[in-house]
């Protein structure tokens, strides 16, 4: 039997079942309520922006890939991830050309030039939001009338109606902001779409509560802070889609439990510091943005201590 | 509380299947084949120095090598029969050692050497645990000699039975204590006595409540005896990671776990020198799992020392189907090997065999950053860190994140999303910071 030909391998020789393709389609599947709600808040239209910013991401990964001569990477869902949290960071008003041109922006720009899956510094899909709100500061804040809405939060999203004092008199229409019946980005607006999204992400074990949970807690405790209604806060904004979708992004977030929760921290600082004090309303992305800029301090910072590892001992200059 | 102490290591490990199909098969003897070859490093530290010589008579018990130094251990023959030779083996590991080639006979004569030894004392009684040839039966195959004369004994006080068997398929240790639980304790109370110990803890993972529940009835009345239920979460075994769970001490890092008062042996190693201090039998049989998708008939066997991977195959009802991969030890930590012919050895525990299908590897790709790895690491390393710090060339990062902790125990590899062989680059690393030391 000395003619076997056995496969020689370094141990472990079993895998775990879950693989960088199945985690992003449970992603995927983590947004399919949000989709579904924007396509019945904000009608077809918000589907069809959708699927341009998901085949512009997919078809734009696959020619770099191919024209750099690098594997193909787009089996790894991915870039369908990124293209389904482009549009849902796009008022359902874009024009196609301009998600098409954020797709380009997040792919290439963000994802590719800096080494692609795995190495992008910040997360795709927000800095494309960013650039796209600095380029087409009017379409990017189009919000469009949602088929059923209250006339004073109906073109503009509950926060900055909030901002604007529309909710002085009588209170913020709470259960209109958790279904999401009110303007806003595609994907921001349904509370209840997006939380059974993060409870499936939760059950599937794919990403930890701590980042969304101590990112909207920070947020909220500093609205009661500073005198402001935390409802209108966590429900009226694009906090819980930063907070479940974007701001838990493996490659742009801490590795470590605490780690994640210095992270959270620093997003519901940097939110409200922009949202209170800023002359923007919204502060989600540029502090997700910022954050991410971060990680790599923190993960430093915050590392495990290893079993039998001695207690850091300040050295003696 | 628990969420405290993930803030300051996750160590979650991994939650690998069982797959535990032959925990209800009693161990069966395999014959006696018509050769054996008994290598003669089958522990860690020095070889044993060959005794005999070619045309030699052995019987089983006769010494074929003494010793080799103070880390070794004495090798015995396992059959009686005559010495034809002697071979070049390629140990798993990488390393070659030669072995004694035998004809057997098939009387199994025994040894007149073979005698209870008389122990009185410590000092005795870790001479007869030297001579007996007994090794770390877990795999790791360290001198039980050695680690039972501990420098600083006057300050330990606990012996950890080892009995989590926490790699998938392996069910030998649960067969030793099913099968030999009275030994187990009887080896269990001649460590604590020699040793002047006041504590014995036998860690069990959850999923054998049969043994839990039989080794709690064993140990009812007996002073100092407790039965630890561990988590069933790879690697429970891990020697640091018992003693973390079973004392809530930390064996501190480039220590031993004498440091924290603690001897850490496997259940079967244990069930053996309750036997030799009856019989005198040194180590020349083995009780092994063969599994996997290729065999046959998987069973539990006991075998001699030496036999081959092909002739306990064979035993075993032989290939179901075309090979693929065969392991020594388990799926976890077990060393692929390149053929059917190497010998059973002291420190082997299983024999898995899987068919091409099951040998074939997922292709890796990309790092996500999920920092699954540092979430699984027992120790409480950041792999990935490491891995990028080791792409960089930077030794004295990947020393800072301290690989040298490592144990290889392969959670990363396993939890790793994008299918990346994490632990065999942590072999990497540690290989590094080695060579750059230089």
């Amino acid at each position: 039997m000395n003619n076997m030909k056995l496969t020689v391998s370094a141990a472990p020789h079993i895998t775990g079942k879950d693989s960088s393709r199945s985690i992003m389609l449970d992603v995927i599947i983590a947004m399919i309520p949000a989709l579904i709600a924007a396509g019945v808040i904000f009608s077809y239209r918000a589907v069809i922006l959708t699927a341009v910013t998901v085949v512009s991401c997919v078809v734009f990964e696959y020619v770099w890939n191919k024209l750099m001569k690098k594997e193909q990477t787009v089996g790894d869902l991915s870039a369908v991830v990124t293209g389904m949290l482009l549009a849902f960071n796009m008022p359902s008003t874009l024009p196609y050309w301009m998600a098409v041109v954020g797709a380009a922006f997040a792919i290439l720009m963000v994802k590719q030039l800096f080494g692609g899956i795995g190495y992008n510094f910040a997360n795709p899909a927000i800095t494309a939001r960013i650039i796209l709100a600095t380029s087409f500061a009017g379409a990017m804040t189009n919000f469009t009338h949602p088929t059923q809405s209250i006339d004073a939060i109906a073109a503009a999203t509950p926060l900055a109606a909030n901002a604007a004092g529309a909710f002085a008199e009588g209170g913020a229409p709470y259960m209109t902001m958790f279904l999401g019946m009110h303007g806003g980005v595609l994907g921001e607006t349904s509370a209840l779409a997006l939380l059974i999204g993060f409870v499936y992400l939760l059950i599937k074990k794919v990403i930890s509560p701590a980042i969304p949970v101590t990112y909207v807690a920070t947020v909220a405790v500093l609205a009661v802070l500073f005198g402001q209604d935390p409802l209108v806060h966590v429900l009226g904004g694009g906090l819980l889609l930063g907070a479940i979708f974007m701001a838990t992004d493996y490659v742009t977030s801490p590795y470590t439990l605490k780690g994640k929760i210095v992270f959270g921290l620093g997003l519901g600082l940097i939110t409200m510091m922009i949202r209170v004090f800023g002359t923007m309303t919204e502060g989600v992305s540029y502090a997700i943005l910022l954050m991410n800029l971060f990680v790599p301090y923190i993960n430093q910072l915050t590392r495990q201590k290893p079993l039998g590892a001695p207690k850091k001992v300040k050295e003696a200059k | 509380m628990a969420v405290f102490k993930k803030l300051v290591r996750s160590a979650c490990g991994a939650h690998v299947p069982h797959n535990k199909n032959t925990e209800n098969l009693e161990t069966v003897k395999m014959p006696v084949p018509a050769k054996v070859r008994i290598p003669m490093s089958m522990h860690i530290g020095a070889p044993a120095k060959m005794v005999v010589k070619k045309g030699d008579e052995v019987k089983v018990g006769t010494v074929l090598g003494e010793a080799g130094g103070f880390i070794s251990a004495p090798v015995h023959s396992s059959v009686s029969g005559k010495v034809v030779g002697t071979e070049e083996i390629l140990l798993p590991n990488g390393n070659k050692t030669q072995a004694v080639v035998i004809e057997t006979d098939g009387e199994q004569t025994v040894c007149e050497c073979v005698k209870a030894p008389e122990v009185t004392d410590h000092a005795s009684f870790v001479a007869a645990i030297k001579a007996s040839g007994l090794v770390g039966l877990g795999g790791a195959g360290f001198p039980s000699g050695v680690k039972l004369d501990p420098q600083n004994l006057s300050e330990v006080n606990t012996l950890c039975i080892n009995a989590a068997e926490c790699e998938p398929y392996i069910t030998a240790d649960y067969r030793e204590m099913m099968e030999c639980g009275e030994d187990v304790v009887e080896g269990a109370k001649l460590v604590k006595e020699y040793l002047e110990l006041s504590k014995v803890i036998i860690g069990i993972e959850k999923n054998k409540p049969a043994a839990i529940a039989k080794m709690k009835e064993l140990c009812k009345g007996l002073e100092g005896f407790t039965v630890c239920e561990l988590p069933s979460v790879y690697p429970q075994g891990a020697e640091k990671t018992l003693i973390e769970t079973a004392t809530g001490l930390e064996v501190p890092q480039g220590a031993l776990p004498s440091a924290v008062g603690c001897i850490v042996m496997n259940v079967a190693s244990v069930g053996f020198v309750a036997r030799y201090m009856k019989t005198g039998m040194p180590l020349v049989t083995k009780r092994l799992t063969v599994d996997g998708d290729a065999v046959a008939e998987p069973k539990n066997v006991e075998v001699v020392i030496g036999a081959s991977t092909a002739d306990v195959i064979e035993f075993c009802g032989g290939y179901k189907e075309e090979a693929g991969k065969i392991i020594s030890g388990g799926p976890m930590m077990g060393a692929a090997v390149m053929n059917d012919q190497l010998p059973v050895m002291k420190q082997n525990n299983a024999i898995l065999v899987f068919g091409k299908k099951a040998a074939k590897a997922a292709p890796a790709s990309a790092c996500i950053r999920c920092g699954r790895c540092v979430e699984a690491c027992p120790m409480g390393l950041s792999p990935v860190e490491i891995a990028l710090a080791l792409n960089a060339k930077d030794a004295e990062e990947i020393k800072a994140l301290s690989v040298d902790l490592c144990m290889a125990c392969g959670s990363c590899s396993f939890v790793c999303p994008a299918k990346r062989p994490v632990a065999q680059t942590m072999a990497e690393a540690k290989d590094f910071v080695r060579k750059a030391a230089n």
